[in-house]
Order: C-alpha cells, then structure tokens, then sequence
C-alpha cells in the first residue's frame, strides 16, 4: 500500500517537473480520446501542442497566446495573492464583469471624447468597479463573518444580470439598429486598447499583467505585506501574534484581487472585445482561478500557466479547424489536463512511501 | 392581469421546474456538510443528463435512465474524490475543472442523441387522490421523481439529524482532526458523501433530459448546477431549507414567465438577480449570529484533510 | 432613399470596379464556417451547417470546407476567421450578428478573402451580408394559429427584444387577426436563444394562460415537448423542422433554410463573379421554407396558408402591408403602403392590437 508523507518543504525539483510529467500524461491520455474518435492522435497533439507556437502561421498566432492569456494572468495573480493568505474570492468573474461596466460606463458617458486622459479615467474606474465589487465580500466577511466563497459566487450571477440589464439598457448603442450590445471602442479611439506595437499583440492588459506578475513577486518576497499574507497562510495563529490584522488582510486581499480583475474586464472590453454585450463574460474568471492553482500561486508559475491555459485554447481551435475535431472533445481534453495538473502536484508536497503495514 | 394566473397550477409547475435543481442541490448539502466544497455540480448534472438519456432511450425505460444517470454522477464524482480525497489537490479548481471536463464530455458522447425523443416517463397514477381540489393538482398529478425528490429531503434530514451515521458525517465536516482522532475514516467518509452528491446532481441532470424537457441537446443545463450550489448557502446547510430554497430559485423564473405571459411589465434581469441577492442576505443573517452559525455551516469546507500522524 | 436601394446601388458600384476575382481551377475552393453555438443545438447553428453540408454536396472535390463551433462574439471570433483566411480559406461564413465588427476587422486584413456575415448591416468590398425574411413565415403560421385556437389565445416566446423578434411578432399577430378578430396575443421574453428548461418553463406559463397555440422564437424543441404534454395545444418547428412532435403539437414549421444562399455565393466565388450584396431572401428564394402542414389542420385551413405563402413568394403580397397602425394608435403604414426595409430592419414597436411594452 502506498502512503504519502508529507514534506517538510514543497520539493524543488518535483515543483518543476510535475507540470512536465502532468504534460506529457494528458498527451497520452488525449491521444488515446483522439483515436478513439478516429482521429490521427499524433498530429492532432502537435496540432494543439506545437502548431501555434512554431507552425506554419506561428507568426500570427503567437501573439494572440498574448491576448487570450493577458487577462487570464491579471486575474490569476490578484487571486494567488488571496489565495495563499486563505481568503477565498472566487467571484473574480463578477468582479471582471464590473470592472468592464464601469470602465465603459465612464467611456460612454464621455463619447465622443477626444483625450489622452480617457483611457487612464476609464482604466482607474475599472479598477474601482471590480475592487468595489470585490469590498461587498470583504466587508460582509470582516463584519458579518460570512462566508467570502459563497458570497464572491452569487455576486457572479448578480454581475451577469447587471450586464445583460446594461446591454439593453443603458450603454447599449443608440446607433445599434435595435440590437443589444454597446458602441464598439474600437471604432472609439480615444478609448480604444489597441495594440500597442503592431502584430505583437501587447495591449495595456498585457503589459498590465506582466507589471502584476512582478509587482506579486517583489511585493511577495521583499514587502511587508507580502511576509504577513504568507504568515497568515501558513500559520494564522503565528500571524495574529506578529500583529497581522486578519480583518485588514482579508480586505486588502480581495481589493487588490478584485481591481485586478477589474482592471483586466475593462481592457478586455475596450480592446480584443471591442464592445458590452450579453456574451461579454467568456469564463476569464473562473479560468483564472484554474490558472491560479496551476501556478502554483507563484507569479511566474501563474505566468507559465496562463500561457499553456491559452496555448489549449488557441492550439485547440487550430485542431478544430484542421482536422475537424468537434469542440466538445478540445473541452473534455483541457478538462483532463487540468486533471493532471492537479492530480501530480501531490507530489511536490508529498513523499510517495510503501506503508509497511502496522509499523510505519 | 395577475389574477389570471392560477396559483394551484403555479405552485404545480415551480415545483416541476424546481426538481432538478432540489435534486442537485440536496447532494451537494451531504458533500458539503462532510466538509467538501465540490463546484463540480454542473459537469456531474449534464453529464447525468446525457447518461440518463442514452439508457433511457437505448432500453425504452425512463427508470434505467434514471439509475444510469445516478451511476454517471457518481462515477464523475469519483474523479473528483480521488483528486481532492487522496492526492489532495484543491477542492476548487478541481470542481472547476470537473464542470469543464463533463460539459465537453457530455457533448461528446451525446453527438448521436440530438434531436430524439426519449420514452415518456408517465405520471404516477394515484387514483382519486388526484381529483382532489387544490391539493390535488399540486401534491398528486406528478411523475414520481417529484416524489423521490421529496422523499429524498425527508430522508437527508433524518439522516444528518437523527443517524450515527449522519452524526458522524457531520463530526467530519466541522473538524477532520477531531473526527479522525476519534477513529473515524475520514477519507472513505467524504468519498462516500461525494458520490453521493454525484449521483444526486446526475438524477437532476436525468430530470432535464428526460422530464423537464424533454430532450438532448448540448449544454441543456444551462447553469442549473450553479443555482443548486447558491441554494445549499441560501438553505444555510439544512435539507428543509433546501426546498424551500429550490422552490424559491425555480419559482422566481416561473413566476417572471407567468407575469410575463399574464401580461405584466416587469423588469426581468432585476427580478432574476432577486434570488441571489436574498441569498447573500440569508448568508449574512446566519453567520451574524455565530452561535447559529457554528450549528449549521461545516467548518471544515473546502479544507484539505491528510492524516499526518 | 431607402436602405435597401441605397445598397444595391453600392454593390453594383463595387462589382463595376470589378473586385470579382476568378479563383484558381484546380485547387478545391476552401470554406470557413463560424457558428456560435454547437453544430448539435438543433437550432440556429445546426441549419447554418446542413447549409455547409449542402454546399459540399452541391460541388464535391471543387470546394473543402471547416468549421468553427460554439465561437464566443469578440476577441475570439476575430481570431478565429484569422486562422481560417491563414489556414487559406477564401470565402468565410460568419453565421451570428455579434460577429459584425470582427469580421469588418478580418476582412480589412485580408482584402483577398471573402467574407458573409449573417444578419449584420455592416459591409465592406470583401464583406457581404445576409439575412432571411423570417417574418414572411410567420405570417404564414400566424395564419394558421389564428384560424385553429379555440381560446383566442396565441403565445410568443421571445428570445431578446431585437427588431428580427418584433417583425415576427408583429407579422403573427396581425396575420392571426385578420383571420380571426376576436384572437389576442401574449409575449413571454426568455432573454436567452437556448435554454431548454427556460423554454419549457415559458410555454408552461403560457398555456396555464389558457393559450392553445405557441411560437417559438428560442431555438429548441421544449416548447413543443411542452405543448406535447396538454392535449389540443398545438406549436410549431422553428429553425429545424422538428418534425418528431407531428402531427401534433407541431403542425407546422418555420424552417431557416440556408442551403440555396450559400451554393449560389460558392457558385458565384467559383464563377469568379462574387460581389459584396445585402441579401434579404425571403421564402420566394428558399430562405425561408414552411414545414410541412400536417393532417391536424384541416384542409381549408391549410389550403389558405399555402395560398399566403405562394403570394408572399410571388411578391404579390407583402405581410406588413396598410392599413397599419403601431400599438399606441398612430398610423404607420397607410392603406396598400408596405413597409420598407429600414423600417423593417429596426423596427422597435408593436403593431395596433398587441398589448404589453416591448423591454428596453
């Protein structure tokens, strides 16, 4: 009988290569789903693993890995940072969807500007709007002691609604012809996000994120309150005794979280999105708390993290389009990485050991 | 105009609308009150509903549906409990995960099944106790999943309140140090409560595919397993409350429906955020007084627990 | 200067400039299809891709075609017809409103790609776009659900309130009372295009109203496997035929047919003689076909609604057609006036007779 034992630091080594190991397993596992459905196992692996990042049309590709993971890794940082001091947001797609409400609402309530400050203005009420959303949880939980898990969930659902209420009433597009939906910032340039240097498809959200995978890691390993987010996750009575006030914490943790994502809605809109509509909301934020866990709460975890999240998506879409793989079988083979992912990182914890029955 | 709307007749259909939602959410109450926090529901929910269909209509019985649909939920969930029970992982995103995983799988090994229809599940005939007024059309003119799901409550709710068992299974989900120092398997405990829950939220599934709908077709819950999670929290972990809870949540869409087809104006995206939003309330109601809180929410949710000694 | 003329007269300008572009004969003509729901919806998706099956029937070894599924309206749909014109696709269909501005953005990419975008207004030299008359068939049903309810009571559920769902609201109800005065209709909105159990739900609520016949505007069959469930209610098939509930419920269908446009844009890409167009086919161009009227309609019944349908075919009769006043009494169209297309494409109002306020 197997047993596990538990280490008494996280294995460097098995850190690195479980990812790897958790890779080449869902390769298996999904070549075997692939030929079973009478598909060429091998090409559609390379087709979702390798195609986007070196095939023929890589050029274009690559920078769309950008795009797709640039929120997914804003979100997925302000989270880790909660998630390692144990306070649980996982409304993060509530909080993605106000920050685009309100990010917008200020865009349009100023159309048709023309100034450099829009974005900025438009930027800074993103922010707020998912760091508000983000304060209801936080408050209730320091006052009420109510649960932040449950609570960050249903705001979610109260998010969706606002943004279908908002697509058909107040920031739909006069000029819509009837249909819901905002006015396009793409056709808005003052408070359009677009690509900064062309065809490389670094957007603010992009360069946001990078920004907050290093901000994570300096304020991490250097700040203050990076040293009482990681004391109140790992010993929460120690924590209390260096003078750590859980209340603040929990409020400073889900408000950096939520104006992130926030932060990360309101480029989403204005930039690859283009627009607010009832579909606006694509999972980015329930996505992200995957990539969070992939990450192992490590910036740069998050960071490598995000971008293989993209590379299934994107690799997926290619093997779609090539080999006529039906979408539902891309989703049950993320489903099965993601699987992997977590099923072999016991073992950067853990010690496998044979259990010598009584004895051990 | 609301006069038109016949109360008997609402209550009849929320409480048909709110079956698969009641079903999913009392096994999701047992997995919670062991102290587990599965988000899988949606993935277990769909991937019952296409389960169920499949046998239902391969061996023309909407009752070995429903046992498939059953044994589907449980076997999603079982990924599920090896994942978060015995390699530990994080009982969040592992549910993330497991609802991405049935969604796409479902999908997959439903690509022969749309558009057939499934062999009818008949009303259960309860002679003149259907003819009744008022009681009769709302508590005897249903199909019997309606009364499983019923019978299910009454038996949830003497099973945590008045059984060893369900004492123990509550012991587990306030403090697993505790209840294994006590000598109790915690691990085999929670895995049992999970599929459990599994095959609550397939039997739910099943209700859409082969009831409520009746139909195949991808993606049918449509969120359905994310209600019946706000609806363990609205019902502050108790059986009762879940119904209550599930006739609330499926009664406000079918009371936004039947306004609208009464012909009254009303603000539908505000009227569906209602529900939510009366749960957060509850949610705050319950934890505010802590000693009432301790009695109800497991305290261990969503914690890992790995014997070290 | 109505939109329709001022289209034609653009298109016939671009095709002058000669943008036709012949396309090589040997290589199979490669296309891309777009669909935002999953090809086994049943629904709106499912008929756009027997359109694609039906095109490659029609031309075997002269085209290849792929597809995308269940593309979420965004960032995501402009990547994904990028790869399709990369992966050397020359003619893409986008098969939802919501992807309008990625495929403006896409085609101005790709000059040498051409681009038919569903139910959209928005063109370019390479970006062409299509609708189908809907209304015209539910003129047709209209008819039929006038002449067969006994309560004088017609149900509508409605997806969202977009002009498309209001001109077939309008041209039921009128339709129905012009054969049958004393008959009223009720509108339940859904606010979504698919969810089975929410359809269901509605056509519940609605024939505990008393209504005995139900359209459908929502994409899946739960209305009619509501309607199955009460006897003497009669529904019908909308987008696919739905013909596993005839006789009855569905005695009829409104089919979206799509499989004549898309050979006659294919024909005209491999004829060389594609140019951008607005098309508004109706059921005279096989857009929109009326299911078969099964043995639960009586003879007279059925005989009048195929005799509405053939005029309407043959451009003899239009359905919006004077007298006609909007709901709240002031004259619309004027006696032997028919509406015209803008007014059509954004139409916002209900007809005199209906009531109950269109959501905004």
């Amino acid at each position: 009988m197997l047993r596990l034992e538990r280490r008494p630091t996280p294995s460097r080594l098995w850190t690195a290569a479980t990812p790897v190991l958790a890779v080449i397993a869902t390769m298996i596992a999904g070549g075997l789903l692939f030929a079973l459905l009478g598909k060429p196992p091998v090409e559609a692996i390379r087709t979702i693993f390798w195609d986007p990042l070196f095939g023929q049309y890589a050029s274009y590709s690559r920078p769309q890995l950008l795009v797709k993971a640039g929120p997914l890794i804003l979100i997925a940082i302000g989270l880790s940072l909660g998630f390692r001091a144990q306070v649980w947001n996982i409304g993060a797609e509530g909080q993605y969807i106000m920050g685009a409400l309100f990010g917008a609402a200020v865009g349009l309530a100023a159309y048709p500007a023309d100034s450099v400050l829009l974005l900025p203005a438009m930027a800074v009420a993103g922010a707020c709007g998912g760091f508000l959303w983000a304060m209801i949880p936080a408050i209730l939980k320091t006052r009420f002691n109510t649960n932040e898990i449950l609570v960050s969930l249903m705001l979610v659902y109260v998010a969706q609604h606002m943004m279908s209420a908002a697509s058909f009433g107040l920031l739909r597009n006069p000029e819509g012809m009837g249909f819901p939906g905002s006015r396009n910032f793409q056709q808005y340039p003052a408070a359009f996000n677009g690509e900064l240097i062309p065809g490389t498809g670094m957007h603010w959200g992009v360069v946001a994120a990078f920004c907050a995978v290093i901000g994570a890691y300096v304020l991490l390993s250097r700040h203050i309150l990076g040293f009482q987010i990681r004391v109140a996750g790992e010993a929460p009575r120690a924590a209390r005794f260096a003078g750590v006030s859980p209340a603040l914490l929990t409020s400073v943790c889900l408000g950096i979280s939520g104006a992130l994502a926030g932060l990360a809605g309101l480029f989403e809109v204005t930039g690859p999105a283009g627009q607010i509509t009832t579909d606006f909301a694509s999972g980015y934020g329930f996505t992200a708390i995957i990539v969070a866990f992939l990450g192992r709460l490590n910036p740069f975890g998050i960071l490598l993290a995000g971008l293989l999240m993209a590379l299934t998506y994107i690799g997926g879409e290619l093997a779609q389009l090539m080999l006529n793989l039906p979408a539902a079988a891309i989703q049950a083979f993320q489903g099965m990485l993601l699987f992997f992912l977590l099923a072999f990182d016991v073992l950067a914890n853990f010690r496998l050991r044979l259990a010598k029955g009584a004895r051990a | 105009m609301i006069g038109s709307i016949d109360p008997i007749l609402l209550i009849a259909s929320l409480m048909v609308a709110s079956t698969p939602i009641l079903l999913a959410a009392l096994g999701e109450l047992v997995v919670e009150k062991a102290g587990v926090l599965n988000l899988g529901v949606e993935g277990m929910m769909i991937t019952g509903a296409i389960a169920g269909f499949i046998a239902a209509v391969e061996t023309g019985s909407p009752f070995a549906g429903f046992v498939a649909a059953a044994a589907a939920g449980a076997a999603l969930s079982l990924i599920f409990a090896l994942l978060t029970q015995f390699l530990l992982s994080n009982q969040v995103a592992t549910g993330l995960a497991l609802t991405l995983f049935g969604i796409g799988f479902s999908a997959l090994i439903g690509q022969g099944y749309t558009g057939i229809r499934p062999p009818a599940t008949p009303r259960l005939d309860l002679g003149p106790l259907s003819d009744l007024p008022v009681i009769g059309p709302i508590l005897f003119r249903h199909d019997p999943m309606v009364y499983v799901s019923l019978a299910l409550v009454v038996a949830v709710g003497l099973f945590l309140r008045r059984s060893r068992a369900g004492l123990i299974l509550r012991a587990v989900g306030e403090s697993h140090d505790a209840a294994h120092a006590l000598g109790y398997k915690v691990v085999r405990i929670r895995i049992l409560a999970i599929l459990f829950g599994g095959a609550c939220a397939g039997l739910g599934g099943a209700y859409l595919s082969l009831v409520r709908v009746p139909q195949w077709t991808e993606g049918m819950t449509a969120g359905a397993g994310w209600i019946a999670l706000a609806i363990v929290v609205f019902a502050s972990w108790r059986p009762g409350r879940v119904l209550a809870g599930a006739y609330l949540f499926g009664g406000v869409t079918v009371l936004q429906l039947n306004l609208q087809a009464a012909g009254v104006a009303i603000p539908v995206q505000y009227l569906s955020m209602a529900p939510y939003l009366i749960t957060i309330l509850v949610l705050v109601v319950i934890s505010a007084d802590r000693s009432r809180a301790a009695l109800n929410a497991p305290a261990a949710l969503g914690k890992s627990f790995h014997a070290s000694s | 200067m109505n939109r329709r003329t001022l289209l034609k007269g653009s298109a016939a300008a671009l095709a002058a400039v000669g943008l036709a572009r012949p396309a090589l004969a040997q290589e199979p003509l490669k296309i891309g299809f777009i669909y935002v729901g999953p090809i086994g919806d049943l629904g709106w998706s499912f008929q756009h891709d027997q359109g694609r099956l039906a095109v490659e029937e029609e031309f075997g070894d002269r085209v290849e075609t792929v597809y995308l599924e269940s593309v979420p309206e965004g960032a995501d749909a402009e990547r994904a017809m990028t790869q399709m014109a990369l992966q050397g696709c020359k003619l893409i269909f986008a098969t939802s409103f919501g992807y309008m501005d990625p495929v403006i953005n896409v085609a101005a990419k790709f000059p040498d790609v051409m681009f038919e975008h569903a139910t959209g207004y928005k063109r370019a030299d390479n970006v062409a776009t299509y609708d189908a008359r809907f209304y015209e068939g539910r003129a047709v049903m209209g008819t039929i659900a006038g002449r067969m309810t006994k309560s004088n009571k017609i149900g509508y559920i409605g997806s969202f309130p977009i002009p498309e769902v209001i001109q077939g609201i309008n041209s039921t109800f009128i339709h129905a009372r012009k054969v049958n005065p004393e008959v009223e209709i009720s509108v339940v909105w859904a606010y979504t295009w698919f969810d089975p159990a929410k359809e269901a739900d509605a056509a519940k609520a609605l024939i505990e109203q008393g209504v005995d016949v139900i359209l459908a505007h929502t994409d899946s069959t739960a209305p009619l496997a509501e309607a199955a469930k009460t006897e003497g209610v009669i529904g019908f098939g909308q987008a696919s035929d739905m013909l596993d509930f005839a006789p009855s419920p569905r005695v009829s269908a409104i089919v979206d047919n799509w499989a004549p446009y898309y050979i006659d844009r294919v024909q005209k890409m491999l004829d060389g003689a594609w140019t951008s167009t607005a098309t508004w086919g109706g059921i005279g161009e096989g857009e929109v076909q009326i299911g078969e009227i099964t043995s639960a309609v009586p003879e007279e019944v059925k005989a009048e609604a195929l005799a509405l349908a053939d005029a309407i075919a043959k451009k003899e009769y239009h359905p919006f057609t004077g007298p006609l006043n909007k709901q709240d009494g002031s004259a619309w169209l004027a006696e032997g006036e028919t509406a015209d297309d803008a007014t059509l494409a954004g139409m916002n109002f209900f007809v005199e007779g209906i009531s109950g306020d269109i959501p905004s």
